[in-house]
């Protein structure tokens, strides 16, 4: 298996630009704090990507250690329901619980070519907090994760685990005390360490060549997606492609191959939070405006003064007001179409998977679940969902919500 | 002529003020504005706030914080400034992040700029190559000077590059930080400083984050052409009489 890093990728119409567009989106939008760190990545990280050794070690990894491939499971009773062959990428059965894994192995791989120290990164479901504590660990680096105070609250078995594997959280209380305002955290604690340290961003957002790197290490579920429906179906085609979007990194992953396939329809589920109008939401492809946040051009929830509207989702990991700069791209050229929905219709379908297939979801995955009830289907299409995560983390919430 | 330029041909030792507009209140603007000409200022750098100011410490998130929930806009500054120049002469540069620039309109804000008297601007996290590709002739056109950033890891090849495309000064970091961390001159900030000035620049220099008093300021300025107070200064207007407060701090530099 092979990642593809951007230098074989020179057909694809989506990729990113030498520039570091893609289309209107994506740039380097940064403080000159922050050039050096950025500009050292950017010329390095394709030549790291594309080494031999960090091939193998990268893959030993994902075998031994993540527990890669992940199945592609046809979800029977699922299926019936709908009347489609839905199929479900377990990235929940990942090492950590999430896809998240997927980039921090990459990246701290990265990091150690680069010779840094010290790992910083944002979370906010905690599946990437947990992710980069997990490799930091298993590196034998520092690490420093910024957690907005009311995620903190709210996916408490995360921290506890964080804090188990060695790291230092540190709650961002400013804003919405969420997962933008830990991303600023991040950003700014960069900003005073900038030789030693590398950031670990969790999604395809940030500065050029964040998006790009991060969509390389996520590429690897669309990859083995492939292989396993031609094993299955003997096509690697499907009909449609899901995953839900907070910054964007499970669904690029799951997207990436199926990019150039035409006839391949992504969509990609945000979250309504309690409704689109409500003014408590985090649809930010419906509510957003084209500007730049944390580092690049894209889409975002605004005013029209240009300050960043705090979003809502009951989902940490998808209640942020961007999404990554590719995701504006397949949006603006109409090549993905997107979606949201709600927090209670996310809830609902997590109850619904947990029930028909014994598996619980994170409430994240659940909201492209979600998304099978608004489908029409004629009968035997081929649906592949990313299940991005399980739902551990959600227990709280889930039972809250439904009295268990 | 652009008043920045005038201003360094004119004199040493540049006394450069950072402040938030609308803060500790909307109106306040203008009122400090005047108060820190009357009190001995050279220069003025006035925020424009932004809700995520990833290059800002605390002392300054609060201070924008607190100006746009009480109901600070880019639209609303313009409206304010439309009195600067009744009775402030100095130079003038708005300081802020670029989103809010880009939904004003980079064309319409240079044009405000223009029409109220600013002399330039300050938007760190505008990239070299967008401004030389999409704003700098805009900039010119209304002779609005653009300033660059840079720290002691900023290589010197892009250093040069900066130089050749500010019309106005290069602010110094004294070191890789937000804004608010004290200014601790080391042996290491000493030889960049001196790095700095020896390599002789076509536009003045001006040394900024960490300047908070007489002593920092008389040491900043023996590498540069002057300094820039930010973070020191939101904090001594945090209450009290305005004007008092400034006169006060001011004081502290002018003897
Ligand atoms: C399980 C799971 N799915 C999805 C997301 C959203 O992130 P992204 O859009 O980058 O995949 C998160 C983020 O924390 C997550 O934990």
């Amino acid at each position: 298996m092979v990642l593809t890093s951007g230098l074989d990728k020179k057909d694809m119409k989506y990729k990113v630009n030498e520039k570091g567009y893609y289309g209107d989106f994506g740039g380097a939008y940064i403080p000159e704090m922050l050039y050096p760190n950025v500009e050292e990545l950017r010329q390095n990280y394709l030549k790291i990507i594309d080494d031999a050794d960090f091939q193998k070690e990268f893959h030993q990894l994902m075998k031994d250690y993540v527990g890669r491939p992940s199945p592609l499971y046809l979800a029977n009773r699922l299926s019936e329901r709908y009347g489609a062959n839905i199929f479900l990428k377990r990235e929940d059965l990942n090492h950590t619980g999430a896809h998240k894994i997927n980039n921090t192995i990459g990246q701290i791989l990265l990091a150690e070519k680069l010779g840094k120290k010290r790992i910083i990164a944002e979370t906010g479901a905690g599946q990437h907090g947990v992710a980069t504590a997990t490799v930091c660990a298993l590196r034998n680096l520092e690490c420093v994760i910024y957690m907005g105070e009311v995620d903190i609250e709210r996916q408490a078995p995360n921290v506890a685990r964080m804090k188990m594997l060695g790291a230092k959280v540190v709650p961002a209380s400013s804003g919405s005390k969420t997962l933008k305002d830990a991303t600023n955290e991040a950003m700014r604690d960069w900003i005073n360490n900038p030789v030693d340290t590398h950031y670990i961003i969790g999604s395809v957002v940030g500065p050029h060549p964040y998006p790009d790197m991060v969509a390389i290490f996520q590429s690897i579920i669309s990859e083995e997606t492939k292989k396993q429906l031609i094993a299955q179906t003997g096509n690697d085609q499907p009909d449609y492609v899901l995953a839900c979007v907070g910054g964007g990194s499970n669904a690029m992953g799951m997207f990436y191959h199926f990019m150039d396939d035409e006839n391949v329809k992504l969509i990609a589920v945000e979250a309504a939070g309690k409704g689109v109008s409500s003014g408590l939401s985090a649809a930010t492809t419906y509510l957003g405006k084209e500007g730049v946040l944390h580092g690049s051009r894209s889409i975002l929830m605004q005013t029209e003064d240009g300050q960043v509207v705090e979003p809502h989702s009951v989902s940490a990991g998808l209640d942020y007001p961007g999404i990554g700069p590719q995701h504006a791209h397949l949006f603006k050229t109409g090549r993905g179409k997107y979606v949201s929905i709600t927090d209670e219709e996310s809830l609902d379908a997590g109850l619904l998977l947990t029930q028909l297939e014994g598996i619980i979801p994170a409430i994240e995955s659940a909201h492209a679940l979600a998304y099978l009830e608004k489908m029409e289907f004629k009968g035997g299409e081929n649906v592949v969902i990313c299940l991005s995560g399980r739902g551990d983390k959600d227990l709280d919430t889930y039972i809250k919500y439904f009295n268990l | 002529m652009n008043r920045i330029k005038q201003i360094f041909e004119l004199k040493k030792n540049i006394l450069s003020i950072y402040f938030t507009a609308g803060y500790p209140n909307t109106d306040d603007t203008i009122r400090i504005a005047e108060a820190l000409e009357k009190s001995g200022a050279d220069m003025l750098e006035i925020g424009f706030p932004y809700s995520d100011p990833v290059a800002d410490g605390p002392v300054i998130q609060a201070s924008s914080k607190k100006s746009l929930d009480q109901g600070m806009t880019l639209k609303l500054l313009f409206e304010q400034l439309k009195d600067l120049r009744k009775n402030v002469t100095i130079p003038v540069l708005l300081m802020g992040y670029v989103n809010p620039v880009l939904q004003f309109g980079v064309e319409n804000f240079c044009k405000a700029c223009a029409e109220v008297g600013v002399d330039g601007c300050i938007v760190p996290d505008l990239p070299m190559v967008e401004y030389e590709e999409f704003y700098k002739g805009c900039f010119e056109e209304h002779n609005l000077s653009n300033v660059f950033l840079i720290t002691p890891q900023t290589a010197e090849e892009r250093i040069h590059k900066i130089d050749g495309l500010t019309n106005g000064f290069i602010y110094l970091l004294s070191s890789s930080a937000t804004t608010g961390k004290n200014l601790e001159v080391g042996d290491t900030t000493e030889s960049y400083f001196g790095r700095i000035k020896a390599m002789n620049l076509k536009n003045p220099t001006m040394i900024g984050f960490g300047i908070s008093d007489k002593q920092t300021f008389d040491k900043a300025c023996a590498y540069a052409n002057g300094a820039i107070i930010g973070t020191a200064f939101v904090k001594a207007i945090e209450e009290g009489n305005l004007e008092e407060s400034v006169s006060g701090f001011m004081k502290k530099f002018k003897d």
